[in-house]
């Protein structure tokens, strides 16, 4: 076992965690990479939306959330050409520039940008590139059958990798692991949803993307130490409108963006991340472990813009996400130039529009700096609501 | 004197046969949309019409139906209306005039669309999926999304009758026989083998021809022009296909373009150079951007679109009549695959282009409107340029958007290319050997 790679937030009290939770998330030197790395480890990045870090997890490897970061992509922008989203770039940069040591990339077709990124990043790194193919249709009765082989593709990838057989066991003792991290997650957005005049957006996400960078049994012990915490705080609780969050199943907003938001309104529900909450229920212990995450994969998960599956029209699915949390409102983001994000407003504005629901359209990028305008123009999309 | 009679018969042939199925094509469509009959719609990148056409679907490809409207020039009316109707100027072109198209009740330039009844989408392209979502959103009508595993990384292609290659194609038969279920259900129709191998067998001359006749244009100088004749003979390959018009023609195309190799007819150009097209055209000025080429003596002798826009049938495939479904799956991995490869771990197959068709240049055309096929050009480039000492252009425009077209800028680019490729040839000829 490699040495703790975030301990700085142990013993401190609840708002010096969270501080130092968004210090390690705004790092764009990947510190817990390179401790785990300095320790002997070796780590395999995986790109949005969702990966079985399972696997990865079972043979030893450090999975690692690669979800782009604000740092001028000075040399990935000759390898792109224009009209592309800032995640596809800065996930590059980051390799290129040496920020991000990894020993295996593994990418998803989740739209026609990060398609290409196995090609463009195999040419650029000395590592292997791979492609999984997650089903893009869920609906066919073959489906779980060829994500348990691809699952299977991904265990001998990683064994080779580790230099180690991944067994039936290792892989059940990880999937415990990450069980108890989607409950904890769980209880996370329960206690936003619940009571979110403790837990403001930009925390809760900082909490949560934590989890992305650092191996999940120190995640949660992180969770398990804050979430006693926060549900003892005694914040006040303000006159703030509900709303969900839409458009953070990818390329993510800045925090000063979601801390903008977090001063107008309380976010009881998001998409930020959603793969790291992809799988909604515990994995079965039992049986052949991959068939059981193939499984979890298909018949119980979330949803996001970049699968299709017959049982979850976009639609549907997002007035289902604003009725269970109670939601008054919407907050609908596109990351500039996300394909499938801008499709989704189309759908996503009309089914509001078709219940009378109030909404708020914007795009971001994860370097954008200024915020002012925005949280100007969300102010008075909430006054407007308040006072209507 | 003879010889001479038979080129004026058969040389332009497959241009003029090509426009006039394509008439006949959107004729037929028209018929259809007036009769209220529903259509497949389905895209080019594993179209699956061998299979649609035992359902006697009319066959609807949006895709050529959008650049239909650019290369007509009215694309922006209908980018526009859709832009107004919510969607993004920064999505796929193509999207958004079959947007509007289905907004107009199917009116189009060529004639009317009927709408869907069933739609198919790969996921060789994402906004497939995302387009077809539109339809079943608009219509209520089945998507059936047909999942094709690609390639896991460069040079990785699994080879047919390994085991990696055998679980893919199991899962794409499984997904072949609960569509041709949903195509039963849609059509009212039982599903008749004998009439599958019928199509199969027609798609199997159309693969073979299509092979053929890009393998013909390596002939000095080329027979066809990969950017202008080439994209007529691709609208053929995907809305003739599994037809017997399609295989007609493609014979014929063979023929004709067999007799000009062996006579050394080339273009109407006069070819001074041997072009690779590396992306989408630009269809709202698509004659003039291929003059801005062809002006020069500029022939493009093969290009990427060509192969990946035929859903891999470059790689004539034959279908086994003996076991139809299976090879159905397995011709129809093979060539969704490939057309894959042909965009996102091109640069083998670059290489292979250029030495095998004598290549003095090569051109990358990414589009705004296409990630799929843009995304990793920049790279690509790079990587080629680092295995052959061939000159190369990089420009960007549209497929459907002419907002994004520069031509004055497109034209200052592309007569810069030129006269490096002259300086070069001077200079090669001017150094001691």
């Amino acid at each position: 076992m490699t040495a703790a790679t975030f301990p700085e937030w142990r013993g401190l009290p609840l708002d010096d965690i969270v501080m130092r939770c968004r210090e390690l998330v705004e790092d764009t030197d990947f510190p817990t990479v390179r401790r785990w790395r300095d320790g002997g480890g070796k780590v395999v990045g995986h790109f949005q939306v969702y990966f079985p870090e399972e696997i990865a997890h079972a043979a030893g490897l450090l999975p690692f959330k690669v979800r782009g970061a604000p740092v001028e992509p000075t040399q990935a922008d000759s390898r792109f050409g224009s009209y592309l989203c800032s995640i596809i770039k800065t996930s590059l940069e980051l390799a290129l520039s040496g920020r991000v040591q990894l020993d295996l990339f593994v990418t998803h077709p989740i739209c026609d940008a990060a398609r290409n990124l196995a090609g463009v990043w195999g040419r650029n790194v000395s590592y292997p590139c791979r492609i999984l193919y997650l089903p893009q249709n869920p609906n066919s009765g073959f489906a779980a059958r060829y994500l348990r082989d691809e699952y299977d593709r991904v265990r001998r990838l990683c064994a080779e990798l580790a230099e180690r057989d991944v067994t039936d066991d290792d892989l059940h003792r990880s999937i415990a692991v990450f069980n108890e991290n989607r409950a904890l997650l769980r209880r996370l957005y329960a206690l936003k949803r619940e009571r979110p005049w403790l837990l403001p957006v930009d925390e809760g996400y900082v909490l949560m993307a934590v989890g992305g960078l650092v191996p999940r049994e120190e995640h949660n012990d992180l969770l398990r130490t804050v979430l006693p915490l926060l549900e003892a705080r005694t914040l006040p609780r303000r006159d703030q409108i509900r709303v969900i969050l839409e458009g953070g199943f990818c390329e993510q907003p800045p925090l000063d963006l979601l801390r903008a938001i977090a001063r107008s309104c309380y976010v009881v529900d998001d998409d930020l991340l959603i793969g790291l909450r992809w799988l909604m229920e515990d994995v079965p212990q039992a049986g052949d472990p991959l068939q059981a995450l193939a499984e979890s994969y298909i018949d119980r998960s979330a949803h996001s813009p970049v699968q299709h599956d017959l049982r979850k029209p976009k639609d549907r699915m997002l007035l289902e996400r604003l009725d269970q949390a109670d939601a008054q409102a919407a907050i609908l983001m596109a990351a500039k130039m996300c394909e499938p994000g801008l499709e989704e407003l189309v759908v996503h504005t009309r089914a509001l529009d078709s219940r009378g629901i109030r909404y708020f359209v914007s795009e971001f990028e994860e370097n954008m700096t200024s915020f002012d305008s925005l949280e100007i123009q969300l102010e008075t999309f909430v006054e407007n609501l308040v006072f209507d | 004197m003879t010889t001479e009679i038979q080129a004026t018969d058969i040389v332009g042939r497959g241009n003029d046969t090509g426009a006039r199925l394509f008439r006949q094509w959107f004729e037929g469509l028209t018929a259809a949309a007036n009769e209220g009959r529903g259509a497949a719609y389905v895209f080019v990148m594993g179209s699956l019409c061998e299979l649609l056409r035992v359902f006697d679907f009319p066959i609807v490809f949006p895709e050529i139906n959008s650049l239909q409207a650019a290369v007509r020039r009215v694309a922006a009316e209908y980018l526009n209306e859709a832009e107004n109707y919510g969607y993004s100027p920064d999505i796929c072109g193509y999207v958004k005039a079959d947007v509007a198209t289905q907004l107009r009740g199917g009116a189009h330039p060529m004639g009317k669309i009927p709408k869907p009844a069933i739609a198919i989408a790969t996921n060789a392209c994402n906004t497939y999926i995302k387009w077809g979502e539109i339809w079943e959103r608009m219509y209520g009508m089945p998507l059936f999304t047909l999942d094709i595993p690609g390639s896991r990384g460069a040079g990785l292609a699994s080879p047919p009758g390994g085991e990696d290659f055998e679980r893919d194609r199991r899962y794409v038969a499984a997904q072949l026989e609960e569509l041709i279920a949903l195509c039963e259900r849609v059509s009212g129709r039982k599903f008749d083998i004998d009439r599958l191998r019928e199509h199969l067998g027609w798609a199997n001359e159309l693969n073979q021809g299509w092979q053929r006749v890009l393998e013909l244009n390596r002939s000095t100088p080329a027979v066809f022009n990969a950017l202008s004749d080439g994209t007529i003979y691709l609208g053929v390959a995907n809305g003739f296909r599994g037809a017997p018009e399609g295989a007609a023609f493609f014979n014929d195309l063979v023929r004709e373009m067999a007799h000009k190799a062996e006579r050394g007819i080339g273009t109407p150009v006069d070819e001074k150079w041997r072009l690779i097209f590396v992306g989408v055209p630009c269809y709202p000025i698509f004659r003039r951007f291929s003059e801005l080429f062809s002006d020069w003596g500029g022939v493009f002798v093969n290009s990427t679109y060509l192969w990946f826009a035929s859903g891999g049938a470059n790689l004539g495939f034959h279908y086994d009549l003996q076991r139809p479904l299976d090879s159905l799956a397995e011709g129809v991995l093979l060539g969704v695959r490939d057309a894959m490869d042909s965009m996102f771990f091109q640069t083998k197959a670059l290489v292979q282009m250029v030495d095998d068709y004598g290549a003095d240049g090569v051109v990358f055309h990414p589009i705004k409107s296409c990630r799929t096929v843009s995304t990793g050009l920049a790279d690509t480039r790079r990587a080629l340029m680092a295995q052959r000492d061939i000159p190369s252009l990089f420009v960007e425009s549209d497929m459907m958007d002419k907002r994004v077209v520069s031509e004055a800028q497109m034209k200052n680019r592309i007569d810069a290319f030129f006269e490096g490729l002259a300086a070069r040839r001077h200079q090669a000829a001017a150094t001691p050997v």
